[in-house]
This record gives C-alpha cells, sequence and structure tokens, in this order.
C-alpha cells in the first residue's frame, strides 16, 4: 500500500533559527536517501510557504482565484513524501523517523485505492 | 516455489517464514520496532541476494542472521555517532549459534504470550497478535473488527509502547499464570482462523494459510496446555476445516451449506474433532469453544440440511446465549430458529436483534434478512436487504453471490 505522508508545521518555530530547528531542516536535505535505503520511498517533495501558493475554485463555468492561503499563525503544510509500505502502522513507524516529526507534525494519509468502493458520507 | 528471489518466491517465503522471523528477532534485538526494521531489511537483502545466489537451504536461518547483522551494523555506524559503542560491541558479539527447531516454536509462544499480556487492554492484545503472530495488515484487522483503520494502528502503536515502558518480559508464562492467559490467546487465534476463512481481503475467499496457521498455533497450546476451552476452538476449527473445499466451487463462487456437497467433508478431520469434543464434554465444561464446536459437530454429522437436527443447534445456542452473549450469536440463533421453526419465526427474530443497532454495519445480518425475506415472498423488502447487503460486502466472493441472489428476487 502506499501512503501519503503530510508534513505539517509553524513556518515562526521551522525557520526561526532554533539550533533544533535547524539541526533539523539539515537532516531533511539527505532524508529521501534514507528512505530510498530502506526501499520505502516513492516519491517526496518540499513545499514554498503559501504566501507564494494560489488558491482556486470554479463555479457556474467561471474560475476565480485568491493568493494564500495566509496563515501567519497556524501550522503550514510544507511537504509531501509517498512511501511504500506494508500496512498504516509501518506507515507510521516509517513516517515517524523524519527529522521534522520532532519539529512539526506528519499525517499519514492512505493514497486511495480506487479498487474499493467510494466512502458514503 | 517460484524461482529464488522473485517476487512471488518472496511473496511465498514471507508468508511462510515471516512471522518466525520477526518472533526469534524479537528475542535477539529485544523489541518490536527494532526487529520490524529489521524483517524489512532481511528481505530487502533477500531480493537483492537470492535472485544472484538462489534460495539458500534455509531461509528461516538466512533471514534471522541478515535481519540480525544489518540492525547491528546499523546500530554501530549510529552508535559511532552517540558514542555508545561498547555496549552494541557486546551484543554484536553474541555468537550465531543455530536455533534448534523448539527454540523456534518458543519464539512464537513467547510472541503470542507477549501479544496477550493482561497488562494491554483486550482490544490491543487482538490487534497485536493479528498483525504480529498472524502477520495480518492494520487495515485487514480493521475490516475483520468493522472499526477504522487509524484506531487499530492507534491500539498497536500504544500496545507496542506499554511493552517497552513496562518492559513486559519476552517469555511463555509458568504453569500456575498460564490458564488465565490463555482466554485472550484462544480468542485471538480464532480470529486469525476467521480471517483467513472469509477474508476480508484479496481475490480468493480463503486464505488457507491462514487457517493452517491457526490450526498450527491451536495444537501448539493444546500440546501446552490440557485445558477443555483449547480443545473446544482446535476441534471448532477442524470442524470448519473438514468443509473448506467444499465451501466455494471451481471459480471462487460461494456455495451455502445446503449446496456443498457432504460427501467431500474430511471425514478424518471431523472425527478428530468429535474426539476433542466428546472429552471436553465428559469434563462438563461447557465455555463457548466447546459450545460452537458441537453445533459445527452436528451440521457436520448431518446427511443434508434437511437432516439436521435445528432444534438441538437453536438449544446448544441458547446455552451459548448465555455462556458468551453477543449479537452475532443472536443472529445465527436467529438463523437456526428461522430453519426450525420456517422464515416467519426467523425474520421476525432477526428484526429483534437487529433493532438493536449493533449489526447494522454487519453485511450477513443483512444478507440473512433478506434471505428470510426471499423464502417469504417479500421480493421487494428482500431486494432493498440484499442491496444493503452489497453495500457493505468487501469480499469478491460474497459480492457476486449477493448480486447472484439480487438477480432471483
Amino acid at each position: 500500500m502506499r501512503y501519503a505522508c503530510l508534513i505539517y508545521y509553524h513556518p515562526q518555530t521551522l525557520f526561526g533559527g532554533s539550533p533544533q530547528a535547524n539541526a533539523a531542516l539539515a537532516e531533511c536535505a539527505g532524508y529521501d536517501e534514507v528512505l530510498k535505503a530502506s526501499g520505502h520511498f516513492v516519491t517526496a517533495e518540499a513545499l514554498v510557504l503559501p504566501e507564494e501558493a494560489m488558491t482556486l475554485q470554479v463555479r457556474d463555468g467561471k474560475m476565480s482565484a485568491v493568493d494564500g492561503p495566509f496563515m501567519e499563525t497556524k501550522e503550514v503544510l510544507g511537504g509531501i513524501i509517498v512511501i511504500e509500505a506494508r500496512d498504516l502502522n509501518e506507515a507510521v513507524r516509517v513516517a515517524s523517523g523524519h527529522p521534522l516529526a520532532t519539529i512539526g507534525h506528519i499525517e499519514v494519509r492512505p493514497v486511495v485505492d480506487f479498487s474499493r468502493p467510494r466512502p458514503v458520507l | 516455489m517460484s524461482a529464488a528471489g522473485t517476487p512471488a518466491c518472496l511473496e511465498t517465503v514471507y508468508r511462510t517464514e515471516g512471522r518466525r522471523v520477526l518472533a526469534t528477532l524479537i528475542r535477539l534485538l529485544g523489541g518490536f520496532d527494532a526487529a520490524e526494521e529489521a524483517l524489512h531489511e532481511a528481505f530487502a537483502a533477500a531480493a537483492e541476494r537470492w535472485p544472484r545466489d538462489g534460495l539458500p537451504a534455509n531461509p528461516y536461518s538466512w533471514l534471522v542472521s541478515a535481519g540480525r547483522f544489518r540492525t547491528i551494523d546499523r546500530w554501530r555506524r549510529e552508535a559511532r555517532l552517540a558514542g555508545a559503542l561498547p555496549e552494541l560491541l557486546a551484543l554484536s558479539e553474541q555468537t550465531a549459534e543455530p536455533i534448534a527447531p523448539e527454540d523456534i516454536a518458543d519464539d512464537e509462544l513467547r510472541l503470542i504470550f507477549v501479544c496477550c499480556h493482561p497488562a494491554l487492554a483486550p482490544d490491543a492484545r487482538i490487534a497485536l497478535t493479528l498483525r504480529e503472530v498472524a502477520g495480518l495488515t492494520t487495515e485487514e484487522i480493521a475490516r475483520a473488527y468493522l472499526t477504522p483503520a487509524p484506531t487499530i494502528a492507534q491500539r498497536i502503536v500504544r500496545a507496542k509502547a506499554r511493552i517497552r515502558d513496562e518492559a513486559i518480559p519476552y517469555e511463555v508464562p509458568d504453569r500456575s499464570a498460564l490458564p488465565a492467559r490463555l482466554e485472550s490467546a484462544l480468542q485471538v487465534i480464532y480470529l486469525i482462523f476467521n480471517e483467513g476463512y472469509a477474508a476480508t481481503q484479496g481475490p480468493s475467499l480463503m486464505r488457507a494459510g491462514l487457517c493452517a496457521e491457526a490450526i498450527r498455533l491451536g495444537r501448539l497450546v493444546v500440546d501446552l496446555l490440557d485445558q477443555s476451552e483449547a480443545h473446544g476452538l482446535l476441534a471448532l476449527m477442524l470442524l470448519h476445516e473438514a468443509r473448506r473445499a467444499t465451501r466455494v466451487d471451481a471459480n471462487g463462487d460461494l456455495v451455502l451449506l445446503e449446496d456443498q456437497d457432504r460427501s467431500l467433508w474430511d471425514g478424518g478431520l471431523i472425527s478428530e474433532a468429535n474426539g476433542f469434543i466428546g472429552r471436553a464434554l465428559a469434563s462438563r465444561q461447557a465455555g463457548p469453544y466447546i459450545l460452537q464446536a458441537a453445533i459445527a459437530s452436528i451440521h457436520a454429522e448431518a446427511a443434508s440440511t434437511a437432516d439436521t437436527d435445528w432444534s438441538q443447534i437453536v438449544a446448544l445456542y441458547d446455552v451459548l446465549g448465555r455462556v458468551a452473549p453477543s449479537p452475532v450469536v443472536t443472529l445465527n440463533r436467529a438463523a437456526a430458529l428461522g430453519m426450525r421453526d420456517g422464515p416467519r419465526a426467523g425474520l421476525v427474530a432477526i428484526e429483534d436483534v437487529m433493532a438493536q443497532g449493533s449489526l447494522d454495519g454487519y453485511h450477513l445480518a443483512h444478507a440473512a434478512r433478506a434471505d428470510m425475506q426471499r423464502r417469504l415472498g417479500l421480493t421487494e423488502a428482500a431486494r432493498a436487504s440484499y442491496l444493503r447487503a452489497l453495500e457493505l460486502a468487501r469480499q469478491p466472493a460474497e459480492r457476486r453471490f449477493i448480486i447472484l441472489r439480487l438477480g432471483q428476487v
């Protein structure tokens, strides 16, 4: 199964210059290689802060877009890692080794298996 | 077996040896997380080496030593950074003596009993054993339990943290503590069997490997401890196993009890099971497993559905409902009542238990209701119940069966 590990952090904490945050950032640089060596790696991207993002929607066939979102005081989504793991517990164990798990939060989400029924809400 | 190192070969070895390798690695490395990582690394090494060097004579030993040495190597590298080298050198210098077969069985028993330790919450014991001993994924366990996967994952994470924090010993309990710890172990083994018998995931209805694994664990426990319920559980599993070949047809489609070719049932397993039941009933102890085995035995002995002693089955469910009440027991009793007294009585009883609400998400409850409605000619109601069962059913063979029934009403 594939799992997306969504990494959230407070920009102020991560880029605030503390020795702990700087050490975690330094360690991040090589973390793809760790995941490749263990055979879990599928793909990974770090994201630029949301100030440089656009949010769009299409309603009645018309697209509108706004800048942002701006969430100075909230945690932001800062990176995505997709891993291959046997199950949710293995995915959680693998994600718990990520350097940013000590600074922010990592949400582990199973990637949709389209052979299974859609959720009924 | 497929060529060494192919994904199919590794998959087979993972299924047959993975859990035993893990059980031994936990003892050698002293913890679940380290052992799981080592297991992962051992199979990664196998994928690399076996295509070149061929399948080793003893894959179990090969994987244990590969997992162990890779982990110790990694610890050494990390220790060099952390400056804790001497302790780890001592650990890595333990001789890698060959492991005797009885030690492997002991490792598996240790694993069962640590996973079923009373310090863990009952739900957590089951989730942990299903994952670590039986090798189910978190997601499979979640479906077997009608529980969201993150809930199961959390139970497993917490259980492991507890084992680590309380330093629960990795050992088989002594004879005085053993009976008290058995009940949970038996429940877990039965769930493993059920998962194999009606697998919630995968292309084929039955994963014979899981059933065989549960029966193997059942025999292991019976050998270790002469206790009535352990015999009852083993008898129950053997009776299901005796009918396994007739439960699906060549296309992998479900065959109902009434349509199964009874001449193909395994008489050897049935008489072995009856021996266990007789012995347990003679000891005047009627626990839930013995009662369920006695019910299964009545089915196994009958020449046809019509010849089945449904009165006796309803009576046994009555006793079972007192010893171990649960909505599923009530549902099964209701279905048996439908055979004894006709579909009208069956439908009333099924609707009574479903009105309590806890079976809303259980596809077999809707299918049982649909069956009674179908037999009563309540076409529209039967159709609605089958549709609801279909929405909830996961297993492809079960889904095909429900679709077939839908076409008939």
